[in-house]
């Protein structure tokens, strides 16, 4: 047996001082010399364990193969059959704890780079093949098509389930509320992260598989559900997120300056205020920013707000690093472009002026006690600690919840306190017939995958369900 | 796309526009209102619904030019289309039998009060309408407020036409002449509905106003258009639009509306110039 390579071929990416002023992505991706000598360290291993670690069973040694083998259309070919939108799971699921973490390499910390390898794939495919020549359903199952289905919502979630349903030959449906398709994936994820262009390619791919997509359609206000499946929708998916921004409900919270990240990135994202007055929706433009929370929600903020021209940008966490819950590799390329950490920290009360604009930010200093339901060690207040950071603009990215439209205008939903919709998690069925529901509608605020994850799960029961 | 089949110069600023939304139309209550967006490049900025018609499919919205986003939007004409309109967003104003009900509308704000004057009148309620324009050029809809209520009653700030002085001196009166009122909606600048509701609270009738915060989505998503009312934090575009004006922080809605005119002056500066060249 050949000697093991643990060399992982680094990403190219954008220094951190340059990427710190412009919105193009910070990664640029393997060459296809770098692919191929990437794809060559895996040891092609019987077990397969990366394969049990993706949540949308993606053959992975299969592509990677291709890839050593010089047979891209063979690797986007492999790769598509299990994920319609390789391009955007390449840049921002987290690897590290899904495939690569099962990776026999991982033992040896070199694991295969195989989000990294998935990029460049569909990267390869857009450039060499373009979405449109993406192959149409054969319709494998040789039934007519015909049976209506409605998805609901076009993020992660239902974009797959909509593929899956359409591959297997039913006639999709997607109502999607906002002006373009895509989600969390067009309003959440910045730009310099997951370029949109590459969101729209597989949108694209996914209404090239026979999808029909209705955007401006705000489910619960124009149709409800009930309607759509008195209208000859046979059964419904669920895939609407989690859009309702959270709140800390502290004194000052709605002085003009604080944002919940949600209005922030939308804006930002979604509506290109970085090109603002080119393109018409603006944004505030801190000198002194504070991001409210850990997550990637905050790391995306407050990088949008460092390439926007903040002097200086902060992100304020209650627990320590360890505990914070974004991704590795964002904390790092946050760390790299300037952001500060301020750790240990939690905001007590906003500070505003007489026009209502916010000035600072009292804050507590935290430290960790024993650990809470979640595990991680509970972050207690200092008594007395206070002290004031000057900021003249906050994000919250303190999370969100599922909007409650669909539940309160459905009957016969059963949502739990947090407003989560509950559906079975081996199949996405929830308690009313003919309704399924997965992604964050479903667990909260989680990540694109486990959302595919859920939308595959459901597609393949709804199939069930309508005798396929 | 989503055409507009009528356009109607109200006044010199304020346009109506009758677009074909067949799904909207066929949603539409009387207080909600829909989102709407030029083009590739444009905001999305939520305008109330003044009309709308299921069998034809149709949907009218009035809006004044205030800006960039509504200038650009007053120079299409009939047959012209827009990139997205959005709705019905928002709760639909409550319309029950009160009893005897006083709609007051300043300025722009005649055109959603219309329908809710109109809905109310149906339900059974004794409406007496008050209409209010700075000056006579600025009424619109008079005739519409006519047919729609038991008794109208016309204002202007400088006496060009019907009454002179503004809006709360009929609303107070007719609080005072012993008429039971049994509710006021009040529906126009922040500052006119803040005054009707002022004039109101003494007598404990309750007020509804209809709030416009800067929205971004309208679904509830971003948490722009967040209001306070009763100390509690709403979201105006799920929450409302409609709030009991008693319990509104007026202030806060007001400055809030403040949060962009450095760049909303911007983009209209830009506009106008690229515009006239």
């Amino acid at each position: 047996m050949a000697k093991l390579n643990l060399n992982r071929v680094a990403m190219p990416r954008q220094a951190p001082k340059k990427r710190a002023k412009n919105f193009n992505e910070v990664a640029l991706g393997y060459s296809l010399v770098q692919a191929k000598e990437e794809a060559g360290r895996c040891i092609q291993c019987p077990k397969r364990n990366c394969v049990e670690g993706c949540p949308v069973g993606v053959d992975i040694p299969d592509f990677i193969r291709a890839i050593r083998e010089g047979d891209m259309p063979e690797a986007v070919r492999v790769l598509k059959s299990k994920n319609a939108l390789p391009g955007i799971c390449g840049r921002v699921c987290p690897q590290e704890s899904q495939c690569e973490a099962t990776c026999s390499l991982a033992k040896k910390e070199a694991p295969i780079a195989i989000g990294r390898l998935e990029r460049f794939v569909a990267d390869w495919e857009r450039a060499n093949m373009g979405a449109a020549k993406s192959p149409k359903s054969s319709n494998p199952t040789g039934k007519p098509p015909g049976k209506k289905i409605a998805v609901v919502g076009s993020g992660p979630a239902g974009l797959t389930a909509a593929a899956d349903l359409s591959k297997l030959g039913y006639s999709v449906t997607i109502f999607e509320a906002l002006h373009v398709a895509g989600g969390v994936l067009m309003y959440g994820i910045p730009e310099f992260r997951l370029p949109k262009a590459i969101v729209q390619a597989e949108v694209d791919y996914v209404a090239s598989l026979g999808v029909k997509i209705e955007l401006d359609s705000v489910v619960g206000k124009l149709a409800t559900i009930d309607e759509l499946l008195a209208d000859g929708y046979q059964a419904v998916f669920l895939g609407t997120g989690a859009g309702l921004p959270m709140f800390m409900n502290i004194e000052g919270e709605n002085l003009n300056g604080i944002y919940s990240a949600n209005e922030f990135l939308t804006r930002v994202n979604l509506m290109k205020a970085y090109l603002f007055p080119d393109y018409d929706t603006p944004v505030k433009i801190g000198k002194r920013v504070a991001v409210i929370g850990g997550g990637n929600v905050a790391m995306d903020s407050a990088r949008c707000a460092l390439r926007l021209g903040a002097d200086k940008v902060y992100i304020v966490y209650r627990r320590s690093e360890v505990e914070l819950p974004a991704r590795r590799e964002e904390v790092e390329n946050a760390q790299e472009e300037g952001i500060e950490f301020r750790l240990l920290t939690n905001p007590k009360k906003f500070l505003g002026n007489e026009q209502n604009w916010v000035v600072g930010m009292e804050c507590y200093e935290m430290e960790l006690g024993e650990p809470d339901d979640s595990g991680r060690r509970r972050p207690v207040v200092k008594e007395g600690s206070e002290f004031v950071i000057d900021v003249d603009e906050v994000i919250v990215a303190l999370g969100t919840r599922p909007n409650p439209l669909i539940a309160s205008t459905t009957e016969g939903l059963k949502t739990t306190k947090h407003g989560t919709v509950v559906a079975d998690e081996a199949t996405g069925k929830t308690v009313k017939d003919k309704v399924w529901a997965g992604g964050d509608i479903v667990t909260g605020a989680a990540t694109v995958i486990s959302a595919m994850g859920a939308g595959k799960v459901a597609a393949a029961d709804i199939n069930k369900f309508l005798g396929g | 796309m989503y055409k507009i089949l009528a356009k109607k110069d109200l006044v010199p600023q304020i346009h109506l526009f009758r677009m074909a939304a067949p799904a909207v139309a066929k949603k539409a209550r009387a207080g909600q209102f829909v989102v709407v967006r030029i083009d590739e490049k444009g905001e999305r900025i939520p305008l109330t619904v003044a009309d709308w018609n299921e069998k034809e499919g149709t949907v009218t919205i009035v809006f004044m030019e205030v800006g960039a986003t509504t200038a650009r939007l007053a120079l299409l004409k009939e047959g012209d289309a827009i990139a997205d309109f959005v709705g019905p967003l928002g709760l639909p104003a409550e319309i029950e039998k009160f009893g005897t009900v006083v709609c007051v509308a300043g300025g722009v704000g005649a055109a959603p009060v219309a329908p809710i004057a109109r809905e109310l009148k149906k339900a059974g309620n004794k409406v007496i309408s008050i209409l209010g324009a700075r000056t006579k050029e600025l009424l619109f809809w008079e005739d519409v407020l006519k047919s729609t209520s038991d008794k109208l009653i016309v204002t202007t700030d400088d006496g060009s036409y019907g009454r002179k002085g503004v809006v709360t001196v009929p609303l107070k009166e007719l609080l005072e002449n012993g008429e039971k009122i049994d509710r006021v909606v009040a529906i126009g600048p922040v500052v006119m509905m803040k005054f009707c509701s002022l004039t109101t609270l003494p007598f404990g009738v309750k007020t509804i106003v209809s709030l416009n915060p800067i929205m971004v989505d309208g679904t509830g998503m971003c948490g722009c258009c967040r209001v306070a009312v009763g100390g509690e934090t709403k979201f105006a575009c799920v929450d409302g639009p409609d709030f009991d004006g008693h319990k509104v922080d007026w202030d806060l809605l007001a400055a809030r509306q403040r949060i962009y005119l450095g760049e909303e002056k911007c983009a209209y500066e830009e506009w106008q110039k690229s515009h006239s060249a």
